[in-house]
């Protein structure tokens, strides 16, 4: 309806350990014979890595350039360099001054963005398919040629510091959540927020973010994801020709972080402004490593989609419809990452009714699964919603092209998608309540409780006896 | 350097001539409901929309909120089903429910595998026409709502476009607005007559995209609507009033950016001025990146992350609306910056070099408008219901070509007084209210 806004105007950066309402978001298409949804790959000599998935409903493509670097990769003090960075990648290179990125790509009718996330950054244009050469050339020239200023690091940064404002500082749930996940990391460094702590912000240089453009934007660190209305070998040599040249560099070590083993349950509270409560639970749990011999994820995907895959599923038709204790629940959980991952539960008391209730009730759900299992009904009711939304995603290149760029960002390819639809198939009762018995529990659990304050600062007043309506 | 440039001629016929935009098909059933149709088989799915003229402007008096009430309540229940059954039917077969609810219409739409259409479309003809509204569920979504409503009531967003509307609409039925007390007051029998009143066929419209062909997408609408009464309550809105004096309100709240909005009732969908209102939007706050807005306030000054600005055309005006959040410290150098712009912009019009840049943008654009089934659905929707030409979508680029300068720059003056806004800023302190 608001046919005349343009909300995708800001650089963003996403969570991806947060809730995801629609479950395996992670999990797509492929293979499907009716849409020709062949994916094709070359490697150049210089490490950079070419995919192309070709989709001839409409004379549109989108290039997207994920680099492997996230806010994982950052170092205490410095945390939202990553983020930073990506701003910065707007700021003109010694051909494209200041700006000019940005102009060139709407007066050839194009929309563009980026992202940066925990274990990746990514950018992308979306244009008419005889474009690409356009954008291949503006992003190619970026990935070698950045100039980057003091003087526009000294802008850009203030932009930044409002993005964290506006995204975290003044949105208490964001705020739980960053919070806890301070909380639920020890060693591992999703611990850190992706935009960074704002000290971090204040205290960052130019020279930190010209210092992460050298070490990480290099092709061999890069996957080019393009999706549309091309021919494959085309793309290739296009390819070839604008990325092909810049030279391979050397990559830092690595180092692969573990977490310490939780000994038990952990708490906080956060007290921000609003008038609910809310309540989060997150389970350490492990993502997709092996895709073939792997069977956890794809448990715990199926265990997210039985409490929490559509209205009727056992938290909302419990907790929400039936008891009337939540005005809102969910379970998430996304197998797809560099790091580990996070099995979530949350929810909202209902008016009159508690986080501690709240609690008891999430917690007696997953006790009944493990006690009771789960029906064949169930099991088959979310892989029919797998198996549509494979068909589904199809009407989105975008979302095909993101696919894509995810896996092979998150040490997989998109050559797991069919391996990983089939193990999704083949997922058994007995297999879901095996992970919920293994990963939900005690041990492995943070509860985050927003606390909620009054907008005046003053303290509320006590609620009359009897002011609440019990259900 | 001849063969070159007779090569790339060549290229952009074709890509001008390759491809045509969606072809639209358009009937009207027995009962005055209007069908839009595309049929494409490139996927096996189909998505389908029905709308209404069931927005929240239709609301009653001391109701706020009813219409989205009714729109909320449609699938938790009907004749034979309770609403677990209508979530646990759809998600057996993978088809997913979904719809909207805006000051003008109200509406439902469905996405569903070919091979599983038939039963998905049984339970969407029974959702649109059948509901049972039951008093319990009834009752419990009023006590979500009203813990939503709430909750909402704290953010500084929310306050702000809640204090927008009510100024720029005053009481007009686009500044209706639920509250605690409105939504109190709904009950079962409001509920029912608001549904019986104008959830019905003459002006109904639907839209489906997808793969079924001209006879089933006949036989799909009239399955979808052909059990809704004829005609209901009159739905005719008012014009909204331009706003008679400028206004400013400063509302207290702890957060630590102050959210600002500056508008003004702007245009209506069948605006004579909407393609040179549109075009210059671009140009001032709409084109992303490149705007006036965007340059002054976030890439020269970082006063900000998000600034921009658009029209919401409605089937009266809807408002045009300049929006931002900066650290509050700073609200009121941002705000006179927004003014500067904004004055300087309708003074003086956009420059030809940026006319044309926004032309480039929104014409050479226009394959991404219409991309997926899902966004040709959405146009197909919004076509019949605000009654636009079929060939909307064919006509499109031709009249931005045609927007000339002296055309933005004199909407603008006729539809955008600097002087007469109203502006809101929420996040200050509790001294500086006003």
């Amino acid at each position: 309806m608001r046919a005349f806004q343009n909300s995708a105007n800001g650089r963003y950066f996403m969570r991806n350990d947060g809730m995801k309402r629609g479950i395996l978001t992670a999990m797509l298409l492929l293979c499907a014979p009716w849409a020709g949804a062949e994916v094709f790959e070359q490697t150049l000599p210089n490490g950079l890595k070419v995919v192309v998935k070709e989709d001839h409903r409409a004379p549109v493509v989108v290039q997207q350039v994920w680099y492997r670097a996230g806010s994982m990769d950052e170092k205490t003090g410095t945390t939202g360099v990553a983020h930073v960075l990506e701003h910065m990648m707007f700021k003109g290179t010694k051909a494209v001054p200041v700006g000019e990125f940005s102009r060139r790509i709407a007066a050839a009718g194009g929309r563009e963005n980026a992202f940066t996330s925990y274990d990746y950054t990514a950018y992308f244009q979306q244009l008419h398919k005889s474009k690409l050469p356009l954008a291949m050339k503006l992003e190619s020239d970026r990935m070698h040629n950045l100039n980057l200023t003091d003087a526009e690091f000294g802008k850009e940064i203030k932009v930044v510091m409002e993005e964290r404002r506006m995204r975290t500082e003044d949105d208490p749930r964001a705020l739980l959540q960053e919070k806890m996940s301070a909380v639920t990391w020890q060693e591992h460094p999703y611990q850190h927020p992706i935009i960074g702590w704002m000290s971090d912000l204040e205290a960052m240089k130019g020279a930190d973010a010209r210092d992460w453009y050298r070490r990480w934007y290099v092709p061999n660190n890069a996957t080019l994801v393009v999706a549309g209305d091309v021919k494959a070998s085309e793309v290739f040599a296009l390819a070839k020709k604008y990325y092909g040249g810049i030279p391979k560099c050397m990559l830092p070590p690595r180092r692969q972080y573990t977490e310490l083993e939780q000994v038990g349950v952990k708490r906080l509270v956060v007290k921000a402004p609003a008038e609910l409560p809310f309540l989060m639970m997150a389970y350490h749990a492990p993502a997709v490593r092996n895709a073939a011999q792997d069977w956890k994820p794809y448990a715990l995907e199926v265990l997210a989609g039985i409490l929490d895959g559509n209205e009727s599923a056992r938290l909302n038709q419990s907790l929400v419809r039936e008891q009337q204790l939540a005005s809102e629940v969910g379970a998430g959980y996304d197998s797809i990452a560099r790091g580990p991952s996070l099995f979530v539960l949350e929810g909202t008391p209902s008016e009159g009714k508690t986080v501690a209730e709240l609690e008891a009730a999430l917690r007696a759900q997953v006790d009944k699964l493990i006690a009771d299992g789960v029906s064949a009904e169930e099991l088959q009711r979310v892989k029919a919603q797998v198996m549509a939304d494979e068909v589904y995603k199809l009407d989105s290149m975008f979302y095909q092209a993101m696919q894509i760029g995810q896996l092979e960002s998150s040490g997989l390819s998109h050559r797991d998608i069919p391996v990983m639809m089939a193990h999704l198939r083949a997922v058994t009762a007995e297999q879901v309540v095996a992970v919920a018995k293994e990963f939900l529990k005690d041990d492995n659990l943070t509860v985050a409780v927003l606390d909620p304050q009054p907008l005046s600062g003053k303290p509320k007043a006590a609620a009359p006896a009897g002011g609440f309506h019990a259900h | 350097m001849r063969i070159k440039l007779l090569t790339t001629l060549a290229g952009l016929l074709l890509a001008a001539s390759a491809w045509a935009g969606p072809q639209i098909q358009h009937w009207t059933t027995a009962h005055g409901t209007q069908v839009l149709f595309v049929e494409d088989h490139n996927l096996p799915m189909l998505d389908v929309a029905v709308s209404f003229a069931a927005g929240s402007a239709h609301d009653p008096a001391g109701k706020a909120g009813l219409a989205a009430m009714v729109h909320g309540l449609l699938d938790h229940g009907v004749e034979g089903l309770a609403e677990d059954e209508i979530s646990r039917k759809l998600a057996d077969i993978g088809a997913q429910l979904g719809g909207g609810a805006d000051a003008d219409r109200a509406s439902v739409s469905l996405r569903t595998l070919s091979v599983e259409r038939e039963q998905a479309l049984v339970l969407m003809a029974r959702i649109v026409q059948q509901p049972t509204f039951p008093e319990a569920v009834l009752a419990r979504e009023k006590t979500r709502v009203t813990a939503a409503l709430k909750e909402a009531e704290t953010k500084p967003d929310f306050t702000a476009s809640k204090a927008f509307g009510r100024a720029v609409y005053g009481s007009h039925p686009y500044g209706l607005q639920a509250d605690v007390d409105s939504v109190a007051g709904i009950n079962r029998e409001d509920v029912v007559a608001f549904y019986r009143a104008h959830y019905v066929a003459a002006g109904a419209v639907v839209a489906l995209m997808g793969d079924v062909n001209r006879a089933q997408a006949e036989a799909i609408a009239e399955q979808l609507t052909g059990q809704l009464p004829a005609s209901g309550a009159e739905v005719a809105i008012p014009p909204v009033d331009p706003l008679a004096v400028a206004s400013e309100q400063r509302i207290a709240h702890p957060a630590k950016q102050s959210h600002i909005l500056i508008g003004a009732p702007g245009m209506a969908r069948n605006d004579p001025d909407y393609f040179a209102l549109y075009v210059g939007n671009y140009v001032l706050g709409g084109g992303g990146f490149v705007s006036r807005l965007m340059e002054q306030v976030r890439e020269q000054r970082g006063l900000a992350y998000d600034v921009h600005s658009y029209f919401m055309p409605m089937q009266q005006a809807g408002a045009f609306q300049i929006g931002l959040q900066t650290k509050r410290e700073q609200a009121d150098e941002a705000l006179a910056l927004v003014r500067k712009v904004l004055a300087e912009f309708v003074a003086q019009g956009p420059t030809e070099q940026e006319l044309k840049a926004a032309k480039q943008n929104i014409v050479g654009g226009f394959p991404l408008r219409v991309d997926s089934n899902r966004k040709i659905l959405d146009y197909l929707s919004v076509i019949g219901f605000y009654h636009l030409p079929l060939t909307y979508l064919d006509d499109f680029t031709g009249k931005v070509e045609r927007v000339t300068t002296a055309q933005v720059r004199d909407a603008f003056r006729r539809k955008v007084d600097p002087a007469r806004m109203v502006t809101v800023v929420v996040g200050v302190d509790a001294g500086a209210a006003k």
